[in-house]
């Protein structure tokens, strides 16, 4: 593998995510309400934690199931439209850089919007005691929960050409496995730790209750290469 | 030899776009594949880029497999797709320098590699301009300097010319004859000037099958080495006496009758290649106490042959 190839492509995409509006709506959308619900919570509770807000299910629900299909569409369907997809296929760099190239810039840009709630730690931190570590493994559950959704964002803009077919599916799909965790109660009792383990809601209060668990690192890392290993079968689907 | 297609044959799903071809070509070559739209073109050409395999049959660029050595094939190519594919939102600069890091240019040389494609498409003028708000001949000089930036020994182009203003296409046949002269070039149109203007050797394909090969000189040897008379004459005249006594002449082939204009009758008259008819089919004529009009002669054209044979 070609570092410098996935570099080029990472850069590349990143600079096309802030020359359109879309890096821009995602980032402020995402620091006004999440700075309503942190000074909500904040007040409200008046407890110096931040389980509240990174537990808040309107702050997961609009970052994991609206923002990261918004921010993914473009990625494979504009190449395609645009015929672009042709230029990269046939310069010398492999399907596999392309597709990290593309994913690690999405990636990038969530960790940058996710940045200002470092901010918040930082303001409760002046108030009162509140344990660093807690807030390191939720930050960095929420990190993994979008690598995930955006593996899935991914994969299915490489299916399509269409960015508006990409945002819904991808939007459906990240909402099943967001919503799955919610639902469990209908499950009968002897499947729900089955399906437990395949919810994203199960991993992600385990690891912001500051346990890092071998299981919720393998859960999260299988099923990004799962996604990105789609995309590549996906890429390839035009030589059938 | 830079180009080496053997018993190359694709299918997409039951549809057979390329149907067992072979052609190979070399260095100095400007090789024009000419053929009517969906004749199977543009898919040899994306199975040479690597783009898509072939089905069956091999393809090899200055010796390198395009499926096992795919890598190594792209890396010798340039590539105008037929679709030019171009950012909107960057601009000229930053499309090549984009470019020329994916064909894996030394970071130092990019700026150098760069001026130079600008200056020899005649893109200073726009060089910090989007893309998008481009014309359609702007673009397409982009593109061309897209698939030459990394200096490739087979540059590829399908339908290099299409959408330029008449000047823009002259300049850039006369970039693709001087750079043709150390490459190896393919380029794919529908234009038949362009191939006489450009090329040194045709390939007609024809549903996936190539059905010409040659200089455009010999392919006009070659076709049925005919050449061709209309005559005109009054209609105060037998047209099957005076057919028939054209028809004697030794060096004719064929005489048509094509229609009854009222007052005149017309004619096509096929002779032997390189003969003129005219004197001894007027002399006839006079001798059947007919009139001419009118007379022209013609020799066939890559025009004729290209309807020939791709009907």
């Amino acid at each position: 593998m070609n570092t410098t190839n996935i570099k080029t492509i990472f850069s590349k995409e990143l600079k096309s995510y802030f020359n359109s509006p879309v890096a821009y709506i995602v980032m402020i959308v995402f620091m006004v309400i999440s700075g309503f619900l942190f000074t909500m919570s904040f007040f409200q509770i008046n407890v110096a934690s931040m389980r509240e807000f990174f537990g808040s299910f309107f702050i997961q629900l609009v970052l994991f199931v609206v923002f990261i299909p918004a921010i993914t569409m473009r990625s494979f369907s504009e190449e395609k439209k645009q015929g672009t997809l042709e230029l990269l296929l046939t310069k010398p760099i492999t399907d596999i850089e392309l597709i990290l190239g593309k994913y690690l810039s999405a990636l990038t840009l969530i960790v940058i919007t996710l940045a200002p709630t470092i901010f918040y730690f930082i303001v409760i931190k002046m108030i009162g005691p509140i344990p660093f570590w807690p807030f390191l493994t939720s930050l960095l559950g929420y990190i993994l929960m979008s690598a995930f959704f955006i593996g899935i964002g991914i994969f299915v803009s490489s299916i399509t050409e269409n960015q508006i077919i990409a945002f819904i599916v991808a939007v459906l799909i990240c909402l099943f496995f967001f919503l799955l965790g919610k639902l469990l109660v209908v499950f009968p009792p002897s499947m729900v730790s089955v399906f437990e383990y395949l919810t994203t809601d199960y991993h992600l209060s385990n690891i912001s209750r500051g346990v890092i668990d071998s299981r919720v690192l393998v859960y999260y890392f299988s099923m990004i290469f799962f996604t990105l290993f789609l995309t590549k079968v996906s890429l390839e689907s035009r030589k059938w | 030899m830079s180009i080496k297609v053997t018993n190359l044959t694709k299918y997409y799903g039951d549809y057979l776009a390329v149907d067992n071809i072979s052609f190979e070509a070399k260095k100095g070559e400007i090789l024009g594949f000419l053929g009517p739209n969906g004749a199977g073109k543009s898919t040899t050409m994306k199975i040479i880029t690597t783009y898509l395999p072939p089905t069956s049959g091999t393809v090899e660029v200055d010796g390198f497999d395009v499926e096992e050595k795919s890598l190594d094939v792209r890396k010798k190519l340039g590539y105008l797709p037929e679709l030019n594919p171009l950012y909107y939102d960057m601009t000229p600069v930053e499309y090549l320098d984009f470019v020329a890091k994916l064909d894996g240019i030394p970071s130092n040389e990019i700026k150098k590699k760069r001026e130079e494609m600008i200056k020899v498409c005649g893109l200073d003028s726009v060089r910090t301009k989007d893309i998008g708000t481009l014309s359609k001949g702007f673009k397409q000089r982009v593109g061309l300097a897209q698939a030459m930036i990394n200096n490739p020994d087979v540059l590829i182009l399908d339908e290099p010319t299409s959408g330029l203003d008449p000047n823009q296409i002259i300049e850039i046949r006369n970039l693709i004859k001087k750079l043709g002269k150390e490459k190896t070039v393919v380029l794919s149109t529908h234009i038949l000037s362009e191939v006489t203007a450009t090329c040194n050797r045709v390939i007609i394909i024809n549903k996936g099958k190539i059905v010409a090969d040659g200089t455009p000189e010999e392919l006009q040897a070659k076709s049925k080495g005919q050449s061709l008379v209309t005559l005109e004459v009054k209609n105060n005249c037998d047209k099957n006496a005076l057919s028939g006594a054209i028809k004697e002449i030794r060096s004719v082939n064929k005489v048509e009758f094509v229609k009854d204009n009222g007052d005149s009758f017309l004619f096509n008259i096929y002779g032997e290649h390189g003969t003129d008819l005219r004197e001894v089919i007027s002399n006839k004529v006079m001798q059947q106490k007919a009139m001419v009009l009118s007379m022209q002669t013609k020799q066939t054209s890559l025009e004729d042959i290209f309807r020939e044979l791709t009907k």
